[in-house]
């Protein structure tokens, strides 16, 4: 059943042709006897997802099975998950079990999905090459050696090894998009907004925003459609309509607006790489829809501020890991002082205290104005930037990184190398917009990239696109070589 | 040299919401410590707050009290820094758009002056929780159910030239806010805390000395004997030569003096940014208007009415408005009695006296209105008189029955049977003919008028108080003439 996506599975599951429970063991049995290569998952829940399982089976014969019930699935290790382990991939909380769901997490469990463990990830959702895990680096199955992107770097390669049909995932500058690149995977990033953060442990509040990591388009509206809505508990949720994204995938693109933007294919981008987005564009353009270029002209501020706004949001974000409630500390504290120093120091790694080192500097007095306020209006120019283009096109079209997967410690003596894996993906997190990637051809045998950004909450006509191009190309059929 | 004063006062009030500001635990005062503590309040991961709506209507009605800019919209920030009773490492607190903008209130002082104190702004923020640090054998124990109380500080500008005004404006602002009901105000139970910012200057000069501030002064007394005695420690300190320094100070009762807590150098960072887990605060006129037309009568308004309805002066009346419950015990004995004068004497005389001596609180006091007023009634029909009234009232404040029962237990029914004050008359003179000898004697007008007066004492005294005076003049005078 591995080879399934997840709409397969659900259809085997309405006819009968299979059990929650004994898709799950295989499931179970699949991560056990392969896990070991990719270092995926950080914890697997045996117990409660075959009970999960069991009651999923006991919903659909009692009739009350919807499109997601007993599918298995992963979630990424930064969703509060209640009376399971739930690390960030920190050590900081290495033994944490949160007493409540996340507000996705609840969604799924209503809906009868079966989580079979949650996902390895780049520690606190920062990094992109998932080598920043306490739970060691994670290994992308196009490759050994090579990097699955970060941060839902665990959920990527658990989807791209065919252990689970889907994944969750978080994206606060590119954390699905790059990784379902790097993997050759169906990743959405919603508006900001529209599926709530409550329960996500927060990187940085006004970027961070869950998605998916599928296999497919079909699949990412299926987990939409679960995921979206909006919650009281979350303030900056928002409170609109959530439509069927099933129901307009077969929609016709025919008269679709597609936008390049001209800043997108620069010298960061290899002409390798340029050309196979540009063929994947020109699918479109046999799909009825016009192409023209465009221009984003604070592109190249985006990284710069996103470096400013996420790590401040994060320095004060993370202050609540101070050992004095949960979490990691420190044997034997002198005093409170004390307790903070080694308990923070010995439960975060390198690069989150570089970010949280990043943004207080960012916030001090004296340099308030200078880099925070700065960054926040180039962070509206931006907005701007993609309020124009949205005047002339439907959608904006582009790579997703600079590259395909790259090798593990290429990039991590290196940090500014590496935040540049995310200098396409960042700008529509700066922007709150709806953004996707999925597989658009391959460079080096290793899968490249497509990225879709749409217009706010327009992440119908987003995977509507997606499906149509998925049904002409084969980009997303591709398996990784050292798949499971 | 002669010196001028110059102080600031913040105000934290506690806002009698039912539940947290950002949570929907309880905020009642009492409770097992943590009983009241959310996960929320707690910080556990992924948690968010949502704001409570309440908080924001108090905020706004205070602002209207004190002649107030409402703001349209105000955004909460996070003022970074770390202790061990704030769970999240920031509070949330508004900085750099209030809720609340300039305004200003009336003292009236005991030189029967009045000043006006202007209002800085006042903002909505959260409580921290408390630290424990007896009974812990050296640890501390931290106690969270306060975590998270909604708090409107309120910052005056540097208006107050003496300890008296500030005192006086403390207790302004306690009676608006109490009288608005957003707050218990209860000084001991840390509902209505006070800093103090203290700065002295030559008079004359227009620029301000350095100030130190006084942190958490917990009572009306207090704010008045800290503020003098940082006074005298300041201008102490000039004249040797010295300095003041920016700093925050500690005020100890028991020794009346100030200590140094924390000077400039050491004071935190705070990093203020904006909270982007809430949105800004957006109110609109309908909202506004709404809470306006539902404001209930404020200190200035009423005490205009009490001047003009019951036809008080405005000495007598000012102390009556301090708070709501005695204005409204005020108006209960003063429609009782239909006498405001009696009442507003009884009130601001015995009743004030019988309070401090045992210092109690109008809202405790055992005497009821209805039974001053019974008791006022009781002086103007002549059933008592008005020295024994004073009787009458210790032992309603002892909870001994009625006016009417005490009146009869204790036989204090003033005797107005000419007969029965005829036979005393008769009495008297018999037994104290030397008395009236003297009396008969006596040429100077002024020295018989005396001397007359002690043979109605004596009458008095015989008839244990209780003869009607005016009838006792009448009939002694009538004997001592009928025996010329």
């Amino acid at each position: 059943m591995h080879t399934s996506t997840l709409s397969e599975l659900a259809r085997a599951l309405e006819a009968g042709e299979t059990t929650s429970e004994a898709l799950t063991r295989e499931t179970l049995e699949r991560i056990r006897a392969h896990d070991g290569r990719y270092n995926s998952f950080i914890t697997v829940a045996e117990e409660r997802a075959l009970e999960q399982a069991r009651a999923a089976d006991k919903a659909r014969t009692d009739g009350r099975a919807g499109p997601l019930t007993g599918i298995p699935f992963a979630h990424k290790d930064i969703f509060c998950t209640e009376d399971l382990l739930t690390t960030c991939g920190s050590r900081m909380l290495e033994n944490f079990a949160p007493p409540y769901n996340s507000t996705v997490a609840q969604k799924l469990d209503d809906a009868g999905a079966v989580c079979v463990g949650k996902a390895n990830m780049d520690e606190f959702a920062m990094g992109s090459s998932n080598e920043t895990s306490y739970f060691g680096p994670v290994t992308n199955p196009w490759g050994d050696g090579l990097v699955p992107g970060g941060s839902s770097g665990g959920s990527a390669a658990a989807v791209a090894a065919r252990l689970v049909p889907a994944a969750t995932a978080t994206d606060t500058g590119g954390s699905i998009r790059q990784p379902a690149a790097l993997c050759g995977l169906t990743g959405l990033k919603p508006t900001y907004g529209r599926i709530s953060r409550y329960g996500i442990i927060a990187f940085a509040s006004s970027l961070d925003q869950a998605g998916t990591l599928t296999r497919d388009a079909r699949d990412a509206a299926l987990m939409l459609n679960t995921m979206a809505g909006f919650d009281p508990k979350d303030s900056t949720s928002l409170d609109r309509e959530v439509p069927d994204y099933s129901a307009s995938l077969e929609n016709d693109l025919s008269g679709l607006r597609i936008g390049l933007p001209k800043e997108y294919f620069s010298d960061e981008l290899s002409p390798a790489m340029a050309e196979q987005v540009r063929s994947a564009v020109r699918e479109y353009e046999k799909l009825g829809a016009t192409v023209k270029e465009i221009t984003l002209p604070h592109s190249h501020l985006a990284v710069a501020a996103y470096y400013v706004i996420a790590p401040a949001e994060a320095s004060a974000n993370l202050s609540r890991f101070d050992g004095v409630r949960y979490g990691h500390r420190c044997d034997n504290p002198q005093d409170l002082n004390d307790l903070y120093l080694r308990s923070r120091s010995e439960g975060f790694g390198e690069e989150v205290k570089r970010r949280i080192l990043v943004g207080t500097y960012a916030l001090s007095a004296g340099f308030f104005d200078a880099y925070y306020l700065k960054a926040q209006k180039v962070r509206r120019l931006i907005q701007q930037d993609f309020t124009n283009a949205f005047n002339e096109v439907d959608l904006i079209m582009g790579p997703t990184s600079p590259s395909p997967a790259f090798a593990q410690g290429d990039k991590t003596d290196d940090p500014i190398n590496m935040y540049l894996e995310d200098v396409f993906t960042i700008a529509s997190n700066l922007a709150g917009l709806p953004a996707m990637s999925i597989p658009g051809g391959m460079v080096n045998n290793l899968p490249v990239g497509l990225q879709i950004i749409g217009n706010y909450f327009d992440e119908a006509r987003m995977l509507n696109a997606a499906h149509r191009f998925q049904q002409v190309t084969d980009w997303h059929r591709q398996v990784a070589p050292n798949s499971a | 040299m002669q010196w001028e004063t110059v102080i600031g006062l913040e105000v934290h009030v506690q806002l009698a919401t039912q539940s947290k500001i950002f949570s929907g635990a309880s905020t009642a005062f009492g409770a097992e410590p943590n009983a009241q503590a959310s996960a929320v309040d707690l910080a556990m991961p992924g948690m968010l707050p949502v704001l409570n709506e309440g908080a924001v209507r108090m905020a706004v009605q205070f602002g209207f009290a004190v002649n107030a800019d409402i703001a349209h919209r105000s955004v909460f920030d996070r003022k970074n820094y770390f202790y061990a009773d704030l769970p999240k490492g920031y509070q949330i607190s508004q900085m750099y758009h209030p809720i609340v903008g300039k305004g200003e209130v009336s003292v009236n002082l005991s030189d029967g002056s009045e000043r006006t104190i202007g209002i800085e702004h006042a903002h909505l923020e959260e409580d921290a929780g408390k630290s424990l640090h007896e009974d812990f054998q050296g640890q501390s124990g931290i106690d969270l159910n306060r975590a998270g109380t909604p708090l409107l500080e309120i910052v005056s500008e540097p208006d107050m030239r003496s300890a008296e005004e500030a005192a006086a404006y403390l207790r302004k602002i306690h009676a608006i806010v109490t009288y608005l009901g957003i707050s218990d105000g209860d000084m001991s139970q840390g509902s209505m805390r006070c800093d103090c910012n203290v700065s002295v200057r030559p008079k004359g000069q227009t620029e301000f000395g350095t100030r130190s501030e006084i942190k958490n002064v917990n009572s009306f007394r207090f704010v008045e004997k800290a503020i003098n005695t940082e006074v005298e420690r300041q201008i102490e300190l000039i004249e040797d030569g010295g300095e003041v320094q920016q700093e925050t100070r500690l005020y100890d009762a028991d020794r009346d003096e100030t200590r140094s807590m924390r000077t400039k150098e050491f004071a935190n960072d705070y990093r203020y940014f904006p909270d982007p887990d809430l949105l800004p605060v957006e109110i609109d006129d309908e909202y506004i208007d709404r809470i306006r037309d539902d404001l209930p009568e404020l200190p200035d308004t009423k005490q205009a009415r009490f001047i003009t309805e019951y036809g008080l002066n405005a000495d007598e009346a000012a102390p009556l408005v301090q708070s709501q419950t005695l204005a409204d015990y005020f108006e209960q004995v003063a429609r009782g009695s239909g006498d405001a004068r009696q009442a507003a004497n009884w009130i601001m005389g015995e009743l004030a006296r019988l309070m401090n001596q045992n210092e109690v609180e109008i809202q405790d006091c055992p005497v009821g209105a209805s039974d001053l007023a019974t008791l006022i009634l009781r002086v103007q029909d002549g059933t008592i008189s008005g020295k024994l009234a004073k009787q009458v009232f210790e032992a309603l404040w002892n909870g001994e029955g009625s006016p009417d029962e005490i009146i009869d237990k204790q036989g204090l029914k003033q005797v107005s049977d000419s007969s029965e004050i005829e036979a005393l008359v008769d009495q008297v003179l018999a037994d104290n003919q030397a008395m009236v000898d003297d009396y008969l004697g006596e040429e100077v007008a002024k020295k018989q008028k005396k001397k007359f007066n002690a043979l109605v004492g004596q009458v008095m005294k015989a008839s244990q108080g209780k003869a009607n005076p005016a009838q006792v003049n009448d009939i002694l005078q009538q004997k001592l003439t009928s025996s010329d």
